[in-house]
């Protein structure tokens, strides 16, 4: 019996991404040149080369375990955190070395911002949620205009103008990561990394994330990690698809960048044909 | 056509197993009786015999040789006294021992592995062993005396394990989420705790605290130890000689004047008040803030 | 939907922030490094405060005569130096007060984990705590003026003023929340499923809780045992008040001995000239203290691990 077939053509239709040229006409904000990450000595991820351009919609798409969330965790340095972990190769943000010895890793992540899978506001207001990373900044100015301007941006400033002193538990899961987002705007990034960022909401939080995905690609450059291939059709200007190779012994299991290209390229005329089996559905 | 296999030795006849487990659980209910049974049976004889001997007196005098007009004013000062050095020594200490083995320690540093054994080794040592460190480096070593001071300092490290084994499983609670969102916002590590693990764990650091305040409150061995006098008829200073709570009750039960003894059980109230209510307010504490993350 | 600012600022500069050393963080972790340690100096005090007077005890009194000697009297004018009759006093008071705690604090965990209806439990475990919150003088106050006289005239039990029963029969009934709090987290964190497997081959309640769960969780529960024999030897008021001041080898509960840690209480309380062979007994009688503590507490890890049972 033949295995259903997803028609990755249709996926495709719901593409509005931007033409590759258009893209690559665009300022480099990444530069990522044999990338690897080992966690203790056991390599999750091998051999990445990509660029990320301003102002677009990058997806990284592949089967769980490939190693998304590792990679997109180097942008911002969230790896040094975890004990172990080693990235070798090189990330370049703006023409910079992301991983000199001199870069101050904790400043950067102002500049590249993240929001997580599962929405984690702190236990704390709504209001302190977003001030948060203003005030360990020092960030000047006004906090009640920064904090009204990041919830505008975020689409919640509506829903929550008048309860900004409740708790931010208090919310919905889509609102809880709306304003997540709107916290890690505050503190005015250049990009915004999201892993996996509706997974855990249900559909029609989804849509209103995706939405905002839109609108705030016109300021900010935005990477996000998603393991559902309409989603990247919808938002993304680019999409990397990762995929795993498994060691001789059958032990070891590593990620690999199989194919990097507009959106509606990888959905309709992939060149890789693990790239084609994915997207249709064959596998994952 | 195979026999079916009898029944082994689980499916007895109906009535014996209702049986055996009936006797069961009216044991486990007896041990029960036991246990709670003993404590109603040592509150209220305290209770009764002790009854006769509060009064304005005790609480507010000063001790005498004749029972009647015995006072426990300066035990009681000097058991609040205690009690609030133990708080301002053993809580920060202990809060800030747990900060570093939780968030700052690198687990494959020796020096860190041994100062985790340590304070579990510390939590089983008996409190007169404390006391007798007290002795030796009051009489011999630093040598602050016999002094309210030093009291307080033996009791604090008496209580230091608990308090630090305490304040490590509130901060240990913290979904790591939250440190992660807050890295991620480009907060430095002492951020990160100051402003987000430290403020979600107080509730658990507090209980924990109040119980190991109101252990050391109740500790009477290491006290003794480190010279907490017999006869003390004036109030305690932090650098004078005093007696503490316990220790006066204990004097009292070595009198055999069968008036001495019910002061004891008066004091022994007193003692108990103090330290159940303290106990009260960590339960009470701990069921209010039980967080749901 | 609103539509994004296009006068958000961003950082103008494109330059990588360069590392600086945040003086601020070093200070914190140099000052909770401090904090730590202050644990191990805790730890080197109590070793040398034992051992340095206790060594020099040693040079005095012959070591074999002091842990094989069945004499102690070191405050008479012949003075013998055997901690046999204080160790055995130790055991004499620790092996009862198990007996009272181990099955007892057992039978209680397995109600608290297995039968309770859960409201129940919310009101029983705080009782338990209550009980583990006395202040052992008046526990011991308690063993002097309520058991003694009612073994003696209620169950005529003919045992002396200061006995070892009295004090152990207390001791026990104390620890009984130690044995049990231990017992039932130890129970709790058996996994459902081994439970409902024995269930569903129609065990009973019984058979499940005393032929799955104990069995399953026995690591926790040794754990509890030993510390709480180890709190039973660490003991002081109790046996202080209760138990007496007759150093001497019995067996038989009824009597009077002397505990290892009453004898030092009772001397360090007392006024025994600093620097006298009777002062320096408390360090090595204490040091002999710290040392069975000690032990026990490294049995206790050493068994946690080889008997404990890994639930991935």
């Amino acid at each position: 019996m033949e295995a259903p077939r997803i028609d990755s053509g249709k996926i495709a239709e719901v593409s509005h991404g931007l033409e590759r040229a258009e893209v690559e006409s665009r300022e480099k904000v990444f530069t990522v040149s044999d990338l690897g990450v080992a966690y203790s000595g056991n390599v999750a991820l091998q051999d990445v080369n990509l660029e990320v351009h301003k102002n677009t919609v990058t997806a990284f798409i592949g089967p769980s375990g490939c190693g998304k969330s590792t990679f997109i965790r180097c942008f911002n340095r969230m790896n040094d955190l975890v004990p172990g972990a080693k990235v070798s190769g090189t990330v370049l943000y703006h023409g910079q070395d992301l991983y000199a010895r001199d870069v101050d890793a904790v400043e950067i992540r102002r500049r590249i911002g993240m929001v997580f899978q599962k929405p984690n506001p702190f236990p704390k207001s709504i209001y302190d949620n977003v001030a948060f990373g203003p005030r360990v900044l020092g960030m000047g100015g006004s906090m009640d205009e920064r904090v009204e301007q990041s919830l505008r941006q975020a689409a919640l400033w509506d829903e929550v103008k008048d309860r900004l002193k409740d708790g931010a538990l208090g919310l919905s899961g889509g609102q809880q990561q709306r304003l997540c987002i709107a916290r890690a705007l505050a503190v005015e990034p250049d990009v915004i990394l999201m892993d996996e960022p509706a997974s855990a909401l249900d559909p029609i939080s989804t849509t209103r994330i995706e939405d905002l995905m839109h609108e705030l690609k016109r300021n900010y450059t935005i990477v996000i990690v998603t393991h559902n291939m309409q989603q990247a059709a919808r938002v993304a200007d680019m999409t990397a698809f990762f995929s795993v190779i498994v060691d001789d012994d059958g032990a070891g299991r590593r990620g690999i960048l199989v194919e990097y290209d507009s959106t509606t390229k990888i959905f309709t005329t992939p060149s890789d044909k693990r790239t084609e089996d994915y997207v249709t559905g064959r596998f994952g | 056509m195979s026999a079916v296999a009898a029944p082994g030795s689980i499916a007895g006849g109906k009535p014996r197993r209702l049986w055996r487990n009936r006797i069961f659980k009216l044991g486990m209910l007896g041990c029960m009786f036991v246990a709670f049974g003993t404590l109603a049976v040592l509150l209220i004889d305290t209770l009764v015999t002790g009854w006769p001997a509060l009064s304005k007196q005790l609480l507010t005098g000063l001790p005498s040789t004749v029972a009647e007009e015995a006072g426990a004013r300066p035990a009681i000062l000097a058991t609040l006294y205690l009690g609030a050095l133990v708080l301002f020594f053993s809580v920060p200490v202990g809060v800030l021992t747990a900060i570093y083995l939780e968030e700052y320690a690198n687990r494959e540093r020796w020096w860190n592995r041994m100062i985790e054994v340590n304070i579990q080794n510390l939590a089983a040592v008996p409190a007169i062993v404390y006391g007798i460190l007290g002795l030796a480096f009051i009489v011999r070593g630093i040598g602050v005396g016999r002094v309210v001071l030093a009291g307080g300092l033996i009791l604090t490290l008496v209580v230091l394990p608990t308090v630090v084994v305490a304040s490590r499983e509130a901060i240990r609670a913290v979904p790591d989420s939250i440190r992660q969102g807050a890295f991620a916002l480009g907060a430095t590590k002492w951020q990160v705790v100051w402003r987000q693990v430290l403020p979600a764990s107080i509730p658990g650091i507090a209980t924990g605290s109040i119980l190991a305040l109101s252990r050391a409150v109740g500790e009477t061995a290491p006290l003794i130890m480190v010279g907490a006098i017999t006869y003390v008829a004036f109030n305690p200073t932090l650098f004078g000689p005093y007696t503490a709570l316990p220790v006066q009750i204990y004097n009292w039960t070595k009198q055999p004047d069968v008036d001495f003894q019910t002061l004891a059980a008066a004091g022994a109230i007193i003692l108990l008040v103090i330290v159940l209510s303290m106990n009260a307010v960590a339960i009470f504490l701990r069921n209010r803030y039980r967080k749901q993350w | 939907m609103t539509t994004a600012d296009a006068s958000v600022a961003r950082p103008t500069t494109t330059a990588l922030p360069r590392k600086k050393i945040r003086w601020g963080e070093q200070i914190v972790h140099l000052v909770l490094f401090v904090a730590a340690a202050i644990s191990v100096l805790t730890t080197v005090g109590i070793v040398l405060s034992l051992v340095l007077p206790a060594l020099d005890f040693f040079r005095e009194v012959s070591p074999v005569d002091f842990f094989t000697g069945t004499t102690w009297a070191p405050l008479f004018l012949d003075a013998k130096f055997g901690v046999v009759p204080l160790v055995v006093g130790t055991f004499v008071i620790s092996f009862w007060s198990a007996l009272v705690a181990f099955p007892l604090g057992l039978g209680v965990a397995i109600y608290l984990s297995e039968y309770a209806p859960p409201r129940a439990t919310s009101f029983l475990k705080p009782i338990l705590e209550i009980l583990a919150a006395i202040p052992t003088v008046v526990l011991g106050y308690f063993a002097l003026t309520f058991v003694t006289p009612f073994l003696r005239d209620q169950l005529n039990v003919q045992v002396e003023i200061f006995n070892a029963l009295s004090a152990s029969l207390v001791l026990g009934v104390m620890l009984i929340p130690t044995v049990a709090t231990l017992s039932e987290d130890a129970m709790a964190a058996v996994p459902r499923e081994l439970r409902d497997g024995g269930y569903a081959l129609g065990a009973d309640k019984l058979q499940v809780s005393t032929k799955i769960v104990v069995p399953a969780a026995i690591s926790g529960i040794i754990a509890a045992f030993v510390l709480a024999f180890s709190r039973a030897v660490g003991e002081t008021m109790i046996v202080l008040i209760a138990a007496g001041q007759l150093a001497q080898i019995t067996f038989d509960p009824r009597e009077t001995i002397e505990t290892i840690t009453a004898f030092i209480g009772a001397t360090g309380n007392g006024d025994v000239p600093t620097g006298s062979i009777e002062y320096k007994t408390i360090f090595a009688v204490g040091l002999t203290l710290f040392v069975i503590t000690l032990v026990m507490n490294l049995i206790s890890i050493r068994l946690v691990r080889k008997y404990r049972e890994v639930y991935e």
